[in-house]
């Protein structure tokens, strides 16, 4: 017998399906027919309707699209600084206490703000999710610049390359690893801040489709929204660490004679 | 790898004397985080010329090299390539680093290693392969042009960084310790190599070792450094004939000579 090969690893799915299967059992078994809480077989139907009927679709690019503008945007200033401020320490004692004293304001707490600013919409969305995406991408390639082996720097001074160049051909490369953690963490915190705006305030998105449906008295809806925010972000995910699989693999080793 | 035969020919040591400066240090104080590193280096390398530098570690040989690259500025004194103030390194002096491991890039291929110099210099894509494939031939690297610095022993990693130095087309070569983490074979072997290419280049080579044979062996002149601080001891010129041998060398009673007045000089420090 052939083995059938799946593209992932079907065993970490095996607990979430007999958790399913277990909650629609306890439902079916208890009697529930309360409104809170859904029958898995339910939220599934829910799931379908709202994907054939294109909502799903229409929340996941609104979300999609600010939880990516803003990583692209808070990503890009946090990569910027953290490649200025490690390589020149002046530029660290100039912003250390501007960046540490913006650092601890919670996103949500902006909102009030960026609502006077923007109104409602991807632009208020956009502008937190890029606040909260720039920091773990600062701190890391921070980190990763600092962390350059100096032997590096010192190649490349004596080959006099520029500011530029030596940027571009050593210390990207060289901290590129942890450059890619942070991306992966800010990743993260963008889809996280973009779903809890769309919650908290803005009608947009899988967080106010979710709320929706709250309001609509539709669990099945509310928790198929749910699911598939969770599913989204294991997907970006597991792509995200195919690539950087892709990108950071070490040759091989095996060295041949001297 | 083969020793060819080595065409530099043997100096008189007038014309030694001869030979104009390419390095010259007056008069030179090293002082980094309040202790005086250097003291007083005075020290001349002439065009041409293999200069060994040994001494205890923590006297400042180091030290001497970095100020040679450009990499560091004397407290005092003045340090001189052919004349002029050194205040920055310079492309046509290659430095040769100890920990290969470290100064190689390890995310480009050996090719990608020695394409580096030539693109700093400006050199357009279709030129640099040539180039490339000419100089990592010179080391014997040529079939290993794709791999990977990890993918690579240790000896071919020092090759590969000296063929990133030949790239630089360098006049002169500042050698750190380059053969001190190796084993003895690929050691010996690369001290030929090393020999066989500065003759056909006709370098200058300000070589740091702690390896009193090494010194013997690759050199013109050894010269002395005693530590606290930092300082020029004393120099023995190495009146050995060129091309030099593996074999015969070592036996030979100006080799035996030199040192026992080497590991007597070192002993005497202790």
């Amino acid at each position: 017998m052939t083995r059938v090969r799946l593209p992932f690893d079907w065993r970490g799915f095996a607990v979430p399906v007999c958790l399913l299967i277990a909650a629609e059992l306890a439902i079916v078994l208890s009697g529930y027919n309360g409104a809170s809480v859904a029958r898995p077989s339910d939220i599934a139907g829910g799931a379908v309707e709202a994907l054939l009927d294109g909502s799903m679709l229409k929340a996941t690019r609104e979300t999609l699209i600010s939880a990516g503008a803003g990583l692209l945007i808070g990503g890009g200033i946090g990569l910027v600084m953290g490649v200025l401020l490690g390589l020149f320490p002046v530029m660290y004692w100039l912003f250390e206490v501007p960046l540490e004293a913006i650092r601890p304001i919670p996103s949500v707490a902006l909102i009030p703000i960026v609502l006077l600013i923007f109104g409602l919409g991807h632009w208020m969305e956009i502008s937190l999710v890029a606040k909260t995406s720039l920091w773990p991408m600062f701190f890391l390639t921070h980190a990763a610049v600092r962390g350059v082996k100096p032997r590096l720097l010192e190649v490349a001074k004596l080959l006099r390359m520029g500011l530029v160049e030596r940027v571009r051909k050593i210390v990207l490369p060289a901290a590129a690893p942890g450059i890619f953690v942070g991306f992966r963490l800010s990743m993260g915190a963008a889809m996280i801040v973009a779903v809890t705006v769309e919650i908290a305030a803005n009608p947009l998105g899988l967080g106010y489709a979710m709320m929706e449906a709250q309001e609509r008295l539709r669990p099945d809806l509310a928790f198929a929204y749910l699911f598939w925010v969770g599913l989204v972000g294991w997907g970006i995910n597991a792509g995200i660490l195919a690539l950087q699989r892709r990108l950071f693999r070490v040759p091989a080793q095996g060295a041949a004679g001297p | 790898m083969t020793v060819t035969s080595i065409k530099r020919p043997v100096r008189p040591d007038d014309a030694a004397e001869a030979a104009p400066v390419a390095l010259g240090f007056k008069g030179v104080d090293v002082v980094l985080a309040d202790k005086l590193i250097l003291a007083g280096v005075d020290l001349d390398v002439r065009q041409g010329e293999f200069m060994c530098l040994i001494g205890a570690s923590g006297c400042g040989k180091t030290t001497l090299l970095r100020l040679a690259a450009g990499l560091l500025p004397p407290t005092k004194g003045e340090v001189r390539y052919l004349g002029n103030p050194i205040s920055e390194p310079r492309r046509d002096v290659a430095v040769v680093f100890q920990d290969y491991g470290d100064a190689l890039l390890p995310w480009r291929t050996a090719a990608g290693n020695v394409s580096l110099v030539y693109e700093t210099m400006g050199m357009p894509a279709s030129e640099r392969k040539s180039r490339i494939e000419g100089v990592l031939a010179k080391v014997g690297l040529l079939d290993h042009a794709e791999k990977f610095p990890a993918q690579l022993s240790g000896g071919m990693q020092q090759r590969l960084q000296i063929a990133r130095c030949l790239a630089q087309e360098p006049a002169v070569w500042l050698m750190d310790e380059p053969f001190g983490a190796l084993d003895a074979m690929t050691r010996h072997a690369l001290q030929d190599e090393i020999m066989r290419i500065v003759a056909e280049s006709g370098t200058t080579v300000f070589f740091v070792t702690h390896d009193l044979e090494e010194a013997i062996y690759l050199g013109d002149r050894v010269v002395a450094m005693k530590p606290h601080p930092g300082r020029v001891a004393q120099t023995f010129d190495v009146k050995l004939a060129r091309p030099r041998d593996r074999r015969l060398t070592p036996e030979q009673p100006e080799f035996l000579r030199l040192r026992r007045e080497l590991y007597d000089f070192i002993e005497a420090d202790h």
